[in-house]
């Protein structure tokens, strides 16, 4: 357990003693502020009861951020250790091959929170300038985050996959970001698929990422896609585990 | 070499081990044993599977067959209990640039389950060991390579392990450097246990008690350095210079029978020196002096010429060639 935490910490810290962690931090900032701008511009325009949370994930920012930035974040942890030699030092160590993985996955969901960070005082800004006190609710704004940290889950857990198979991080970065569009674009199969009573339209909601996304903004938790993602995440969490340990198969 | 009649004294058993990879045979067929408190060097060309070796003790990877035990644990079944007792520092001596090296030691302490008493402990005194402490809150990639190897080493003898698996310890760094590195290891010698690999053949002569001579992925010899070159040296020859008339030398050199082949070149000031390749077993050196002595010819230098390892070396992985005096 204390290698875990021992790990975490240098995972985490690694962000922050290079430039990589302020640079994303910065950019993340930078696009959250940009919604927020044009999400005042069209609020000034006219009067609407949806909430803060969902209008904010409407202009799509969430999921570029979610989709470009989840292989920057993910695509060093293994690759980069791999690609310096680090790697062979640390597993011949007493640590345990799960340590290492979830250790791993942990640093970057924290550290994809942590950029989500800037969203609140936005949110907070808002409120307080329309002087709405309804314009969200805590709850909305919890579920909100809930939803941000199911689905960084998942794409945090694939991208410590991707970063897993291979020893270059550019390659590591292709496979996650090519992972996390086609989750996004399971959203649209709706089109494709418009029945909703079959089971083809059932699973086609099931993995419609957009459409939770949006409930989990409005402050609509269902437990369906709660268990999709832990599922999602719980699976690429293993199958990292089982290339890790591939190295040790004769 | 060491008589082991139990398993108890060993500290590491290699047997049958063979590493394919996907197209190559890495390593093929070795077996060696190590006693406790020995330093072993395992010699080699590039290419020759000395890392591969290392990586299978150090438990990174498994080996395609045979078995493999460190202090009597086996290193697949029981690789966490081997990875408690081993310092590994692997090729080209990978570390974490970004930390300074009090952090990069404290890290690597916890890695490795130390307590925070002990570890604390533990860092002072491998950075005084290996010469850290002036350097500890630099950062590891500013510093330069005979420093960084020595965090390395540093690190490997942080929880101190039973054995210490060096891979080129000394590999990159300028004389002063490598002269310390090679202390430092020899004063591991009796408490720890040492394998280290390299290419360069004075630093098994220098640190190593004894000596595997791998290539292409199989043992050819294993001694230690002495007897290796005693070995050699059996059917050694004789350098003397002495000044006389090349005749006569000559017609001497034909009329010792011990003498088997000889060879003569003018040196400087008119000089003669004379090669002897003598008979196995046989030390030409009193006879030589004697002829001199007899003739009244001046002798400047009489040597028996000591083979180096590298002699050694090129004799053992080069089997088709004849041995050229």
């Amino acid at each position: 357990m204390r290698a875990y935490a021992t790990l975490v910490r240098r995972e985490l810290g690694a962000f922050f003693v290079s430039w990589t962690g302020y640079v994303i931090l910065a950019a993340v900032t930078f696009l959250i502020g940009f919604s927020f701008v044009l999400l005042l511009k069209s609020l000034r325009g006219e009067a609407t009861a949806v909430p803060l949370t969902q209008l904010f994930y409407d202009y799509l920012s969430f999921w570029f951020i979610l989709i470009i930035l989840a292989p920057v974040i993910t695509m060093r942890s293994f690759a980069l250790e791999k690609a310096s030699g680090t790697y062979e030092t640390l597993m011949t160590t007493p640590v345990g091959d799960m340590q290492v993985v979830l250790a791993k996955f942990t640093a970057a969901l924290l550290f994809h929170m942590i950029i989500w960070l800037p969203l609140l005082p936005c949110l907070i800004l808002v409120r307080h300038y329309t002087s709405d006190p309804s314009a969200f609710t805590p709850g909305a704004v919890g579920s909100t985050y809930l939803g941000i940290l199911l689905l960084g889950s998942v794409y945090m857990a694939m991208g410590v996959f991707a970063s897993a198979i291979t020893r270059s991080q550019i390659s590591a970065a292709m496979v996650s970001l090519v992972a996390g569009f086609t989750l996004f674009m399971c959203s649209f199969l709706g089109a494709i698929f418009p029945t909703q009573t079959s089971g083809l339209g059932m699973f086609v909601s099931y993995v419609s990422v957009m459409d939770h996304m949006r409930d989990f903004a409005q402050g609509v938790v269902d437990l369906r896609p709660v268990m999709f993602y832990v599922s999602l995440t719980i699976l690429f969490l293993l199958l990292t585990w089982k290339v890790v340990e591939s190295r040790r198969w004769k | 070499m060491i008589d082991g009649t139990t398993n108890h004294g060993w500290m590491i058993e290699v047997e049958r081990l063979t590493k394919r990879y996907a197209a190559a045979r890495a390593v093929t067929d070795v077996s060696f044993t190590v006693a406790r408190g020995e330093i072993v060097g395992l010699l080699g060309p590039n290419g020759a599977g000395k890392s591969t070796i290392m990586r299978i003790l150090s438990c990174f990877m498994p080996a395609t067959s045979g078995t493999v035990r460190i202090g009597g644990c086996d290193v697949f079944s029981q690789s966490n209990e081997v990875r408690r007792r081993i310092g590994y520092m692997p090729e080209n001596n990978p570390l974490h640039r970004d930390l300074r090296v009090r952090e990069y030691l404290q890290f690597r302490s916890r890695l490795k389950g130390l307590r925070r008493a002990r570890a604390r402990e533990r860092i002072d005194t491998v950075m005084q060991q290996c010469g850290l402490t002036d350097v500890r809150k630099r950062i590891i990639g500013q510093l330069s390579k005979g420093y960084q190897q020595r965090v390395g080493l540093a690190d490997a003898l942080l929880h101190e392990p039973e054995l210490i698996i060096l891979d080129e310890p000394t590999i990159g760094l300028d004389p002063n450097q490598i002269r310390a590195v090679r202390q430092l290891i020899k004063d591991l010698a009796g408490r720890h246990t040492v394998l280290l690999s390299t290419h360069i053949l004075p630093e098994v002569e220098m640190t190593c008690s004894r000596v595997l001579i791998l290539h292409q992925g199989r043992i050819l010899a294993a001694d230690t350095p002495e007897n290796l070159q005693k070995e050699m040296s059996e059917s050694g020859q004789v350098i003397a210079e002495i000044l006389a008339p090349l005749a006569d030398l000559q017609a001497c050199w034909e009329a010792v029978a011990d003498v088997v082949r000889f060879d003569m070149a003018p040196a400087e000031g008119d000089y003669i020196r004379c090669s002897l390749m003598a008979r196995t077993g046989v030390d030409v050196r009193p006879q030589v002096f004697a002829l001199a002595c007899e003739h009244g010819w001046p002798l400047r230098e009489l040597t028996r010429s000591r083979h180096s390892l590298e002699d050694i070396f090129v004799r053992v992985t080069r089997p088709d060639r004849e041995e050229d005096v």
